[in-house]
């Protein structure tokens, strides 16, 4: 009872934190544009009849609609654009043994889990790892390295996958995807900013003469110490954007990992081969190149070189997609000798 | 005074269905897990002959393990009843696990690959079912406790809510004989 309880609470936590992410990515966004506005108001409002006063909240506008489509895309097409990231392809005929082992496994996981069955990919890569993306379970897709299928023996490979049905069946996957998406795309428009402030810092000294009119009012307007503290909180928050929404990534990745190690565990009752799969992905301490930073809190181990992810303590804590694999192996390892113990008690003295 | 019988009214009423509806659903889900099993036991079913006429060749002097398969198998098709179906199944599996016991004594079998696909299907299957077995467990254990549970068991009956039996298995080596209770999966008889 209590673990179906522990799954419900985490699904509600999931489907909240995913309506709470998007909230606040739309708010982050009206902040950075509506602050823009701010401060180009202050600017302008000391300016002559003649000057431009800034008095549409035009960047608010566009920012806000612009971060609702990105939570609309993100939500849409959030899954295929992680998969398509990685270069993973579908196996829908299975054509090797291997593959049809990999189909195979991950009928059975579905079933053991009570969903339905996840398209499944194959990421080409030889370092083992593993994700799975998409917002229902309905909707789930399961991706695994080739090296991950050349690494492990059929048992390990059904824990890897119940591990990743697990974040299907509790909507980590859900979360997990949204947040993908999402810093992909801050990335993305941070680089663009950086590069316009650069640029735009080149053509602003370029065409200082024509300007100079607005320069001149900046410096004899009173409000001038405001209109500063704005721009420079709001150029802070625009840098600062991509930092944060990776610590987000990882802060909300890791607490998971343990549980849907557990919840994986109880899918195929065998916590010890999931554990001996941990050990063998950690002997491989190849990066996986083809899965890139915005993805990393999707996969079963950080695709980086696991390095961070291996020191534990507050660094670790803060920067580390992942808990240490020993950690887990260690927690994984303990399920199975309470799983023998348990065993061992039950079938001597069980009650007729 | 009168508000708050009212509200308190409404609280169980609200209450009431929530928890009837709960129950429900949870029956279905028994019912469907149950069907999970059977749908698998069915693919079992359908493997067989590929298998056997895969290894009838090489394997012609064990006539009576393939036999024996045959037979197994035929009684698991026909066996109608939950109990009775269980027990066919179960003689099924250790006919199947000492076919391929035999395998291994034939060097040139493994080495056509054949065999060894067919092996890995039937594997799957016979770990389908057990997935689909537990799974059944995990939901009718989650149903019983929740009929038995106060207060909810004071609307089991309106639900028409029974106990769902389990479907227990000992040592699969050992011959099971799981019973599981008819009259909850109608669909099933």
């Amino acid at each position: 009872m209590t673990p179906d309880q522990n799954l419900f609470a985490q699904q509600e936590t999931n489907r909240r934190q995913s309506v709470w992410l998007v909230a606040g990515f739309i708010l982050f966004f009206a902040w950075l544009g509506f602050g823009g506005d701010w401060a180009l108001y202050l600017n302008t409002a000391g300016a002559g009849p003649q000057g431009y006063h800034h008095t549409i909240p035009a960047l608010g506008i566009l920012s806000t609609l612009l971060a609702s489509g990105i939570c609309w895309f993100s939500w849409r097409f959030g899954a295929q654009r992680v998969l398509w990231a990685t270069g993973a392809w579908e196996l829908i005929e299975p054509a090797t043994p291997q593959q049809k082992q990999l189909v195979n496994v991950v009928e059975e996981m579905a079933i053991a889990s009570g969903l339905p069955r996840p398209r499944i990919w194959i990421v080409p890569d030889p370092d083992p790892n593993a994700f799975a993306t998409g917002i229902t379970p309905q909707t789930a897709n399961l991706a695994v390295t080739e090296g991950l299928l050349d690494a492990l023996d059929r048992d390990e490979l059904q824990g890897v996958v119940a591990h990743e049905m697990a974040h299907v069946s509790n909507y980590d996957t859900r979360l997990m995807t949204l947040l993908a998406a999402m810093v992909g795309a801050i990335a993305l428009m941070s680089d663009g900013m950086s590069r316009f402030l650069r640029f735009g810092g080149r053509i602003g000294s370029g065409n200082g003469g024509r300007s100079g009119g607005g320069g001149s009012d900046r410096g004899g307007k009173g409000g001038g110490p405001l209109v500063l503290v704005v721009l420079v909180l709001w150029i802070i928050s625009m840098l600062l954007a991509p930092v944060v929404s990776r610590l987000l990534a990882m802060a909300v990745s890791r607490k998971r990992e343990y549980l849907a190690d557990a919840t994986g565990a109880q899918f195929t009752r065998n916590p010890a081969a999931l554990a001996s799969a941990l050990e063998k992905i950690e002997a491989a301490a190849e990066p996986t190149r083809t899965i890139t930073r915005g993805a990393a809190h999707l996969c079963i181990v950080d695709p980086a070189a696991r390095k961070i992810s291996e020191r534990e303590g507050l660094v670790a804590d803060v920067f580390a997609s992942h808990p240490p694999i020993r950690q887990r192996i260690i927690r994984l390892r303990g399920m199975a000798y309470q799983q023998l113990k348990r065993e061992s008690t039950a079938s001597g003295t069980l009650p007729a | 005074m009168m508000l708050i019988l009212l509200a308190v009214v409404v609280a169980v009423a609200f209450w009431g269905i929530g928890a009837y509806n709960g129950l429900v659903a949870l029956k279905n889900q028994v019912v469907n897990a149950w069907k999970q099993i059977d749908v698998q036991l069915k693919r079992r079913h359908d493997l067989i002959p590929n298998l056997v006429n895969t290894v009838k060749g090489a394997m012609d002097f064990e006539r009576t393990t393939l036999e024996a398969v045959i037979a197994a198998r035929n009684k698991a098709v026909s066996a109608t009843g939950v109990a009775a179906t269980a027990k066919a199944e179960g003689e099924l599996t250790q006919a199947l696990g000492r076919l391929f016991a035999l395998t291994e004594a034939y060097p040139d079998l493994k080495a056509t690959g054949n065999i060894a696909q067919l092996q890995e299907e039937l594997t799957s299957t016979e770990n389908k079912i057990g997935f689909a077995r537990q799974l059944y467990n995990d939901v009718a254990t989650q149903y019983n406790t929740k009929q038995m549970q106060f207060p909810t068991n004071l609307l089991a009956g309106v639900a028409k809510a029974s106990p769902a039996e389990l479907w227990e298995i000992e040592d699969a080596g050992e011959r099971a004989v799981p019973s599981v209770d008819l009259s909850m999966n109608k669909p099933q008889a």
